[in-house]
């Protein structure tokens, strides 16, 4: 079989598509960027670089901005001042705005409607399509993976890279698919697909290959819950995650702000629907989760892959390494997770703060309380969001629950706006990470679904959704 | 910030045999509000260095020695995990480090690293775990024959690094330099594609 005709796999064709220069032994490839997302954290130090070298921004068409990671999330001061957790908080963000300026970049900014978490705002705006590649010096970028594009995680010297030509030099990874057969069990959700699949794989199992999630239990998944899934591929060390383009890819971007419209967007979705991975294209590692075996999941280590379902017991430590997180976790071998006591509840992040997650979270917390010993905090990922969920009342569930309902942003996702935890204190988390200290310093972080900690956050202690889907279900019969 | 290229490098090593060890260890959040690359060393594994009000322990294997002896870094598996922050590498670099060593590091953190001096040299595992074994060791690097060698037994180990960056390293081949060389072969990708 010639080169040509060999099968290709999505992650093949949008490699191919973006070659420039072909990569050899001595130099990797360069590789154009159709789009570069940029925010303030990641991006001074290489608008630093262009003005050592006097250069502007390439392509500031193909290039967006958005404040999200010092933020704060507190309303503004009645003087309209908003409560930086820093001086060095509001210069960054300071400079971010004349960097814009200065290179004609788009930022959406403070005020504007369009703001939000960098990987939330791509796709709502419809810039995040199938079969572009996208960049950020971020490494949740592989969110954006979920539409069937190329979407990677750079640093900052890359970022620069990108500024000043749109290119960046890559190797090819490897490849590897993971298939989710079975359909998903009632209460469970993507987030617990990610969490299974990172224990499955490891925290550094897909380092060095681009992932591509396939079969049934996918592809039922909505654009939320895909999202959810790619995003978390960086946990299990892949750069990379992605999903083949369907129906439910083009239903979501259908008359977004910036996908195409009229005729160019029936010219895009037939271009769409010659992404998918060709039969019997190869991949380097296969690896089948059998869907309907998964249950809710949560962490109860320091590292992603430290997951186990919620309704089981503390598993026994294989290592030092096991002991030491378990000991820091305060988490004894043999309990059940049941007993673990919360003290925050944290709802947000470009994993799980998108519409559809905020509903799974209310659905919980609707006529309920807080348990009085927890502080939860509901930080929608986009002021569209935000809207959105006040529009159907979302805002008042929580807040009658005694959550608080923030501004979007990062927030206690990467604690760098002053919303933390303090120290000892274990805080269910809808994010990404349970790093030692993420959360603030010396906070235990458990990592779980929207559903997962509303029900946490209601009984003070790790708990099972399934246990008011069950409910749910009950009071319909009745009705 | 590029740092001289390194060729040979012969120095005593500090050992973190912890797992995982992240970027967020590395460098917590809470100093990426930096707006520049200068001054993160101070800061580098900030919460394992530092009491709780800010006051150096001295207890952590990096402090209490001469920084300019322990420029090698041998860590635990999977080295730099989570956050592509590069102010991790800016970090380490600034403090004095010149190479890290493990079995396995990350791509973004390995990516990073390169692009600041900072050579991240991945090992086989029976190398790995007798670094790990030795803290202080010396150990003489040679990224020219791609080798690393250490101890009384004459132990040598072949390392694996991108040619590309041993060539930017060596010979001070600047990236961006090179992607600039190719900005006509960029326009004329740019141009095809808009006909499609
Ligand atoms: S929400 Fe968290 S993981 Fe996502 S972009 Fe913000 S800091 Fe990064």
């Amino acid at each position: 079989m010639s080169e040509e005709m060999s099968p290709r796999s999505l992650f093949d064709k949008l490699w191919d598509a973006h070659v420039v220069v072909a990569e050899t032994r001595e130099t990797p490839a360069v590789l154009y960027i159709d789009l570069h997302l940029v925010h303030e954290v990641t991006s001074p130090q290489a608008f630093s670089v262009l003005a050592e070298r006097d250069l502007l921004v390439r392509r500031p068409d193909l290039t967006i901005a958005t404040l999200d990671h010092s933020t704060p999330t507190s309303p503004p001061k009645p003087n309209g001042e908003l409560a930086y957790a820093t001086p060095q908080a509001k210069r960054q963000v300071d400079r971010l705005i004349k960097n814009c300026a200065h290179h004609k970049v788009r930022l959406l900014g403070l005020g504007d409607p369009r703001r939000g978490i960098v990987h939330v705002i791509g796709p709502e705006l419809g810039l995040t399509q199938p079969g572009k590649t996208i960049v950020c010096g971020d490494s949740h970028t592989s969110t954006h993976g979920a539409f069937g594009a190329l979407a990677f995680g750079i640093g900052t010297t890359e970022v620069g890279h990108v500024l000043a030509t749109q290119c960046v030099l890559q190797r090819k990874p490897k490849s590897m698919r993971v298939t989710f057969d079975g359909a998903l069990p009632a209460g469970v959700t993507a987030k617990d697909m990610a969490l299974y699949m990172i224990a499955e794989v490891g925290a550094s199992g897909g380092q060095g290959y681009a992932m591509e999630f396939a079969g049934e239990a996918v592809r039922a998944l909505s654009m939320e819950g895909r999202m959810t899934l790619c995003n978390m591929s960086i946990e299990a060390g892949a750069r990379f995650g992605m999903i083949a383009p369907d129906e439910t890819t083009v239903d979501y971007l259908q008359n977004r702000e910036q996908a195409p419209q009229g005729a160019a967007w029936e010219r895009a979705v037939r271009r769409w629907q010659s992404l998918p991975s060709d039969d019997g294209a190869m991949f380097d590692r296969e690896i089948d989760i059998d869907a309907s075996n998964i249950r809710p999941m949560i962490t109860y280590g320091v590292s992603p892959d430290a997951a186990a379902a919620v309704d089981a017991s503390a598993p026994q430590a294989q290592s030092d390494a096991d002991r030491l997180a378990l000991d820091y976790m305060e988490i004894k071998p043999g309990r059940p997770f049941s007993a673990t006591q919360v003290d925050r509840v944290f709802i947000g992040s470009c994993t799980n703060s998108r519409l559809s997650d905020l509903r799974e979270a209310a659905d919980i917390m609707r006529g309920r309380k807080v348990n009085d010993k927890v502080v939860a905090l509901v930080v929608p990922g986009s002021v569209a969001i935000k809207r959105a969920a006040e529009a159907e009342g979302l805002d008042k569930v929580f807040i009658d629950a005694g959550a608080q309902w923030r501004e979007p942003g990062c927030s206690m996702c990467i604690a760098m706006n002053g919303d933390q935890g303090a120290p000892g204190e274990l805080v269910v988390s809808t994010s990404n990470r349970n790093f030692v200290g993420r959360q603030g310093k010396g906070v235990r972080t458990v990592l779980a679904s929207p559903a997962t900690a509303a029900a946490s956050a209601i009984e003070g202690r790790i708990a099972d959704p399934r246990n008011y889907h069950v409910n749910k279900m009950e009071q319909a019969d009745v009705a | 910030m590029s740092l001289e290229p390194i060729e040979k490098l012969t120095s005593r090593t500090i050992v973190l045999r912890q797992e995982n060890i992240d970027t967020d260890q590395i460098i917590p959040a809470r100093f990426l509000t930096t707006t520049t690359r200068k001054g993160l060393g101070k800061s580098v594994f900030f919460d394992w260095r530092y009491n709780s009000e800010g006051r150096l322990r001295n207890d952590s294997p990096l402090d209490g020695f001469n920084p300019a002896e322990y420029r090698i870094l041998v860590a635990g598996s999977n080295f730099g995990c989570g956050s592509s922050r590069e102010h991790a590498p800016w970090a380490l670099a600034d403090f004095g480090f010149r190479a890290i060593i493990s079995s396995d590091i990350a791509d973004i953190f390995k990516s990073n690293a390169l692009k600041n001096g900072l050579l991240p040299l991945e090992v086989d595992d029976k190398t790995h775990r007798r670094l790990l074994a030795a803290p202080g060791e010396e150990i003489s690097v040679d990224l020219v024959s791609q080798t690393v060698r250490f101890g009384e037994e004459g132990w040598q180990t072949v390392f694996r690094v991108d040619p590309f960056a041993r060539r930017c390293m060596l010979d001070g081949v600047d990236p961006l330099g090179h992607l600039m060389n190719q900005l006509a072969v960029i326009e004329k990708y740019e141009e095809e594609r808009r006909g499609l």
